[in-house]
C-alpha cells in the first residue's frame, strides 16, 4: 500500500491522538516547550546582539587609536620617564610608511570646555577635528551640516554641538542652527545638531554633550602647537587593525626616539580587537543557547517516543486487528510514523507561535529604547525549525513502530 | 474447491517443539457450511490461523479459491486476507474508538477506498444485518450481539471467497445465539463458504458438516 495523506489518514491521526487527550497533551508540552525555550533563547541572544551591535553603529570597527604616554625605558641617551607627544608632521609620515592605513586623523581635546548662549552655561568636551574623523566616529548630524574641508582650510570658528548642549543653552522653540555661542570665550557658528541616540561608545566623551570644531581652529584657539591628543586610525579593506598597528608604533617610535621594546610609551586602543572579543562571546553565547535548547527539545522528543511506545503496547490488539482484516506492515508504519510526525509537529509549530509572539511583545516594548533592536527570530530560522521538527518527529517515531510492526495479527488476537 | 488442504504439517519451535499439527487433508467446496471441532489444545486454533493466512505452515499444501498460499511475504498475506478472507472473532475485535459505520468500512481502507464509497457500502452491509439505525454508536454502545452482526458485516464487505468465524457464538447469550446463527446460515445459503470454530454441539449441528479435531488429526 502507498503512502496516503488524504482526509482519511488525517481522521485516523486525529482519532488516535485525541482518544487520550491529557496524555497527547502532557507529551505535545515537552515538544511545545523546547521549541518555545530554544526560539526564545535565540531571539534573545539576537536581541542582546543587535542591541549591542547598534551601540558601535557609526563606529568603524576596523580602528584604532594612539596616544602619547611617558616612556619606560631609557633609550639613546634619553632617560626613562620622558614625556613626549604625537605630532601634526607624524600624521604625514605615518601615511606615506604605512600604506595599508586608510584614515589617520589626528584630534585635539579639551575635556573641561564651557559654552554659553546668552546667560545659559553648559560644561562640554571640545574637539578639534578633520572631517575625516566622522568614518571612524561618526555622531549622526540630525539637523545642518557636519564640518567640512573648508572650515578646516580657513580656520572657520564654525561648530557643531550634541543634542544636550542644545537643550542646556536653548529653549525648546528656539533654533540653534546660525546662533552664535561663546565656547571658553570665543564666539562659535552653530552649523550643525547632532543626534541624541548614536550609540554608547565614541571616543573622548560622550557625543550629546561635545561640540565640534575645525583641528585649526582649535590648534589657534587653545594654542595646542603641533600637538595632537589622540591619532585615529582605520586599516583599508583587506588589512587588520591589529596587524597594521605594531607597524604604526614602530614608525612613531623611530620618529620620536623612542625604544623600540618599550611597551608603555605608545598607547593604542584597538576596536577591532574588542569587537572580536565581543563576536567570540557572542559565538559562546550561541552555542550555549542552542546547546540549552536543543537539548530541551530532543529530552521532548525522548517523552514523546516514549509515551508512543506505550501507547502502541496498549492498541496491541487494535494493531492485530487492523493486520487481520488487511492492514500490511507499511500501513501499521504509515500510521504510527505520522501520528509522531504530527503530534511533533504541531506541538511545536504551536510552541513556535508563542515564542514569535513573546519575541514581538519584547522587541514592541523595547522598540524606544534601544533603536531598532531585533529580538525576533528570521524567517530561515523557522523553517530550519519545523525541518528540524519534521525530523525530530521521525526519529522519535522509529522505536514505536518498531514494535508496532512486530505485533503479529495471531498474538494480539490470541491475547484474549 | 475453494478449500485444499494437502499433508498439512505444523510444529512451533521452541525448547521442546510442539507438533501440533500432524498431516491434515481437507477439502470444502464453495458454498459449504462446515464446523471444526476440537478439545482445547487439539490444534483447531493453529488450523483456523492457518486457513486465515494468520500463520504459516512447515509442510503440505494450501490451496484457497486456487492460490496456493504458502510461504507469503507479510504485505502479500495482508493483501489476500484482505480480500479472500473475512473473519469474525469470539470477542467481535471491534476497534473501540471507531463507531460501526466505521469499523464496518476499515477493510475498504486499506484497499484505498474513498471515504465517500466506503462509507455508503458499508451502510449497505449494516443495513443487511439490521443495524442501519445503530451506525454512529460505538461498539461500547451495543449489546453482544450487535456487535458479533457489526463484526459480521465488516467480514462481508470485501466480498471474502470464505467466512472464518472463531467461535462466534462464544460471548452471546442464547438468544443473540440463536440471532447470530441465523445471519450466518442465511449467508450460507446466498452461496458464501463459512467455516466455524466451535465447541458448543449444538451450534455445530446447524451446519452442513462437522469436522473433528483430535491430537492434530483429523477424524
Amino acid at each position: 500500500m502507498k503512502f496516503r495523506l488524504d482526509s482519511d489518514q488525517w481522521s485516523e491521526i486525529f482519532s488516535a491522538l485525541s482518544r487520550n487527550k491529557t496524555r497527547t497533551f502532557l507529551t505535545a508540552f515537552g515538544i511545545f516547550w523546547g521549541v518555545f525555550m530554544l526560539l526564545l533563547l535565540m531571539g534573545g541572544g539576537r536581541g542582546l546582539e543587535s542591541t549591542l551591535a547598534n551601540n558601535f553603529a557609526g563606529f568603524a570597527n576596523n580602528s584604532g587609536f594612539m596616544m602619547a604616554a611617558p616612556t619606560s625605558e631609557a633609550y639613546k641617551g634619553f632617560k626613562k620617564g620622558r614625556m613626549w607627544s604625537i605630532e601634526t608632521r607624524d600624521v604625514q609620515l605615518i601615511r606615506s610608511s604605512v600604506p595599508e592605513l586608510e584614515i589617520v586623523s589626528p584630534t585635539i581635546s579639551n575635556w573641561r570646555g564651557t559654552a554659553a548662549y546668552g546667560t545659559n552655561k553648559s560644561s562640554v568636551t571640545v574637539k578639534g577635528e578633520f572631517p575625516d574623523v566622522d568614518k571612524i566616529d561618526n555622531p549622526k548630524i540630525r539637523k545642518g551640516r557636519g564640518l567640512n574641508d573648508v572650515d578646516v582650510n580657513k580656520s572657520r570658528k564654525v561648530c557643531t554641538i550634541g543634542s544636550r548642549i542644545v537643550e542646556e543653552l536653548f529653549t525648546t522653540d528656539e533654533n540653534a542652527l546660525g546662533k552664535f555661542i561663546i565656547i571658553d570665550g570665543i564666539h562659535y557658528q552653530v552649523v550643525g545638531i547632532s543626534g541624541k541616540s548614536e550609540g554608547g561608545v565614541s571616543i573622548g566623551g560622550n557625543a550629546t554633550t561635545t561640540v565640534h570644531i575645525p583641528y585649526t581652529t582649535m590648534q589657534q584657539a587653545y594654542n595646542r602647537g603641533n600637538k595632537v591628543d589622540i591619532l585615529c586610525l582605520t586599516a583599508r579593506e583587506g588589512y587588520r587593525m591589529s596587524d597594521i598597528q605594531k607597524k604604526v608604533e614602530a614608525v612613531v617610535k623611530r620618529i620620536h626616539t623612542i625604544h623600540p621594546d618599550d611597551t608603555q610609551a605608545v598607547l593604542t586602543v584597538n576596536a577591532e580587537a574588542i569587537f572580536s572579543m565581543i563576536d567570540n562571546l557572542f559565538q559562546g553565547v550561541s552555542i550555549l543557547v542552542w546547546l540549552i535548547g536543543l537539548g530541551t527539545l530532543f529530552s521532548g522528543a525522548i517523552g514523546v517516543s516514549n509515551i508512543m511506545v506505550v501507547t502502541v503496547k496498549e492498541r496491541t490488539t487494535e494493531i492485530g486487528i487492523r493486520r487481520a482484516i488487511g492492514a500490511t506492515p507499511t500501513d501499521i508504519l504509515t500510521m504510527i510514523m505520522s501520528e509522531s510526525i504530527v503530534l511533533t509537529l504541531v506541538a511545536g509549530l504551536s510552541g513556535m507561535t508563542f515564542a514569535v509572539m513573546v519575541l514581538q511583545m519584547v522587541e514592541n516594548a523595547l522598540q524606544d529604547d534601544t533603536s531598532g533592536a531585533t529580538f525576533q527570530i528570521s524567517f530561515g530560522i523557522a523553517i530550519g525549525a519545523a525541518t528540524l521538527l519534521a525530523l525530530l518527529g521521525v526519529l522519535a517515531g522509529l522505536a514505536p513502530t518498531i514494535r508496532a510492526m512486530a505485533i503479529k495479527p495471531v498474538d494480539a488476537i490470541r491475547d484474549e | 474447491m475453494m478449500i485444499q488442504l494437502k499433508g498439512l504439517h505444523k510444529t512451533y519451535k521452541g525448547a521442546q517443539p510442539l507438533h501440533v499439527l500432524k498431516g491434515i487433508d481437507l477439502n470444502i467446496e464453495e458454498g459449504e457450511f462446515v464446523a471444526i471441532m476440537g478439545a482445547s489444545g487439539s490444534g483447531k486454533s493453529t488450523l483456523l490461523n492457518i486457513l486465515g493466512i494468520l500463520d504459516d505452515y512447515d509442510e503440505g499444501k494450501y490451496t484457497l479459491g486456487g492460490t496456493l498460499i504458502k510461504d507469503l511475504s507479510e504485505t502479500k498475506a495482508a493483501g489476500y486476507r484482505n480480500r479472500m478472507i473475512g473473519f469474525v472473532f469470539q470477542s467481535f475485535n471491534l476497534i473501540p474508538y471507531k463507531d460501526a459505520l466505521e469499523n464496518v468500512a476499515l477493510p475498504l481502507f486499506y484497499q484505498g477506498v474513498s471515504r465517500r464509497k466506503r462509507n455508503t457500502i458499508a451502510m449497505e452491509y449494516l443495513d443487511k444485518v439490521g443495524l442501519r439505525d445503530w451506525a454512529h454508536h460505538l461498539p461500547n454502545e451495543m449489546s453482544g450481539g450487535q456487535k458479533q452482526r457489526v463484526a459480521i458485516a465488516r467480514a462481508l464487505i470485501t466480498h471474502p471467497k470464505i467466512i472464518l468465524a472463531d467461535e462466534p457464538t462464544g460471548a452471546l447469550d442464547s438468544k443473540t445465539t440463536v440471532e447470530v446463527m441465523e445471519l450466518l446460515k442465511e449467508l450460507n445459503q446466498q452461496g458464501l463458504t463459512i467455516i466455524v470454530v466451535t465447541h458448543e454441539a449444538d451450534v455445530a449441528a446447524q451446519t452442513n458438516r462437522t469436522i473433528h479435531i483430535v491430537d492434530g488429526v483429523i477424524v
